[in-house]
């Protein structure tokens, strides 16, 4: 059976840098940071006070109040995405063969502000009795997104969620271009969602000395591969990548912003939370990548790395990078947008999938932004180019996006040029 | 317009998502104010957070209107 050929024909993104995807792509090219004090809890009593929030964002100007109120956060952000998707594909929907279009949404952790709200309330209110709201479940659980998206649209194609923490969006755009080169759908909704910036998230990811603690300077705090990085930036979010079989988007005529390659996945087998010290997983899951896409080492231009600013993550990044691309490596960009956009979990994959588009589509390569001289980690090799502080103007014919989640789950596509 | 009254309303206009116009003493919640099974079994869950009162799930299947909603509360509120 010949695989069919895939493309991305819509975008959508609520980002810390911007409301739509044209905003977060300016601001990703100008190194803009969207991280700032925490506006959404009291965060008097945790170690970290600073995060990379949406902002200015009215949620009913996409969404009715009444549909609002049913969906936690995580999911009216999922929803605002694929909605700007949708609309960005152009695709008709009072013609569209709708029991052809599917949604598939990573998402991390899920419903986590509802789930507090129910939880704390029972804790305070125990002796009355369970009162639990009845939407609680339908409103917490992680693939109710990509439920309400069918719901909103009336697709009918296949519809779940995946769920491999960082990588959980990786995943998802993944399975769509698979579900799409099978034949299981001619236009897959795929994307993902997060929002965990409250007491428990932070909390949560505090615990484990994940997050930096930089409260003096949110800005500045993301900083990928230099050596005084302390953990990385709790961001929300949710991004929306519209994927069509090559054939369907011709045929009605759709812009097409960049051709999806081929993806890879991998465990790293290793731990629940720290990378492979030497990055095997990172490495196993590059080479599937390329060699499901039918590519050299020598094809890619850009590689959006997963790069959180944690110390071991970053290193071990690096090194499988070199050991994976060879010569190559010091010839191609490296970024991580993380250190503007802070790091969105579950939205991540899409987000940086959609920076891949964008980067494919106008040849530029976001920055690595907040590196200073003289702040060098003796174990990473600064011949790499990280395009440290300003974008830079290159053609871009490919571009690869690493995404690794807790648990060892990694997850990897290809973006490259459409050419007839 | 009675205190229980214009409670009551309040919660069903802020849960419902309708207008204060639409919220009639005899409208029913499923037929008329477009509330599924989950709305409704929020609904009294929030009269009775709201009134310190606890509706039993049989006295509840009885509570359909508006007014099914006051009545009950007036006679059981503390």
């Amino acid at each position: 059976m010949e695989l069919k050929r895939v493309v991305v024909t819509g975008l959508g993104a609520v980002t810390p840098v911007g409301n739509s995807p044209e905003e977060t792509w300016q601001n990703l090219v100008a190194g803009k940071s969207g991280a700032a004090p925490i506006t959404q809890f009291d965060t008097t009593n945790f170690k970290t006070k600073f995060a990379c929030e949406v902002k200015n964002l009215n949620v009913c100007d996409y969404l009715d109040r009444k549909e609002v109120r049913k969906m936690d956060r995580y999911t009216q952000l999922a929803m605002i995405s694929a909605i700007q998707g949708v609309k960005d594909s152009g695709l008709d929907l009072e013609t569209v063969d709708k029991s052809r279009i599917g949604v598939v949404y990573g998402v991390g952790i899920g419903g986590i502000h509802t789930f507090q709200e129910e939880v704390v309330y029972y804790g305070q209110h125990i002796e009355a009795g369970p009162k639990f709201n009845p939407f609680f479940i339908p409103k917490m659980i992680s693939d109710i997104a990509a439920g309400q998206i069918s719901i909103h649209f009336g697709f009918h194609g296949p519809n779940y969620a995946t769920t491999s923490a960082c990588a959980s969006s990786t995943h998802a755009v993944a399975d769509a271009f698979n579900l799409i080169r099978l034949g299981k759908a001619d236009v897959i909704v795929s994307g993902g969602a997060e929002s965990a910036i409250c007491a428990t998230g932070v909390g949560g990811f505090n615990a484990m000395k994940a997050l930096s603690t930089r409260n003096d300077d949110p800005e500045h705090a993301s900083r990928p591969f230099s050596a005084s990085r302390d953990g990385f930036i709790m961001a929300e979010g949710a991004g929306c990548l519209v994927l069509e079989e090559l054939e369907h988007a011709k045929a009605r005529g759709a812009k097409i912003y960049a051709e999806i390659a081929g993806e890879g996945m991998s465990a790293d087998a290793y731990h629940i939370t720290a990378s492979h010290p030497e990055g095997l997983g990172a490495k196993l899951v590059m080479n599937a990548a390329l060699e499901d896409a039918g590519m050299s080492v020598n094809d890619i231009d850009y590689i959006n790395v997963h790069g959180t600013s944690t110390h071991v993550g970053d290193i071990s990044e690096a090194k499988a990078i070199k050991d994976v691309f060879g010569e190559q490596a010091f010839k191609l960009n490296i970024s991580s947008t993380k250190s503007m956009t802070g790091h969105l979990l579950g939205a991540a994959g899409a987000v940086e999938a959609m920076a891949c588009v964008m980067a494919v589509k106008n040849d530029i390569v976001p920055p690595t932004i907040n590196h200073e001289e003289g702040d060098e980690d003796p174990e990473i090799d600064y011949n790499l180019n990280f395009t440290f502080n300003k974008a830079q103007k290159r053609e871009v014919r490919a571009a690869l996006s690493n995404t690794f989640g807790f648990g060892g789950h990694n997850a990897c596509i290809i973006v490259k040029k459409y050419a007839e | 317009m009675s205190e229980i009254e214009s409670k009551v309303k309040a919660i069903i206009v802020d849960k419902l998502g309708v207008d204060e116009a639409e919220v009639k003493s005899e409208a029913s919640f499923t037929n008329d104010l477009g509330a599924d099974s989950l709305d409704t079994v929020e609904l009294i869950m929030e009269f009775e957070k709201e009134f310190g009162i606890s509706i039993p799930d049989d006295k509840a299947e009885t509570i359909q209107t508006v007014q099914d909603a006051i009545n009950y509360i007036q006679e059981n509120a503390k």
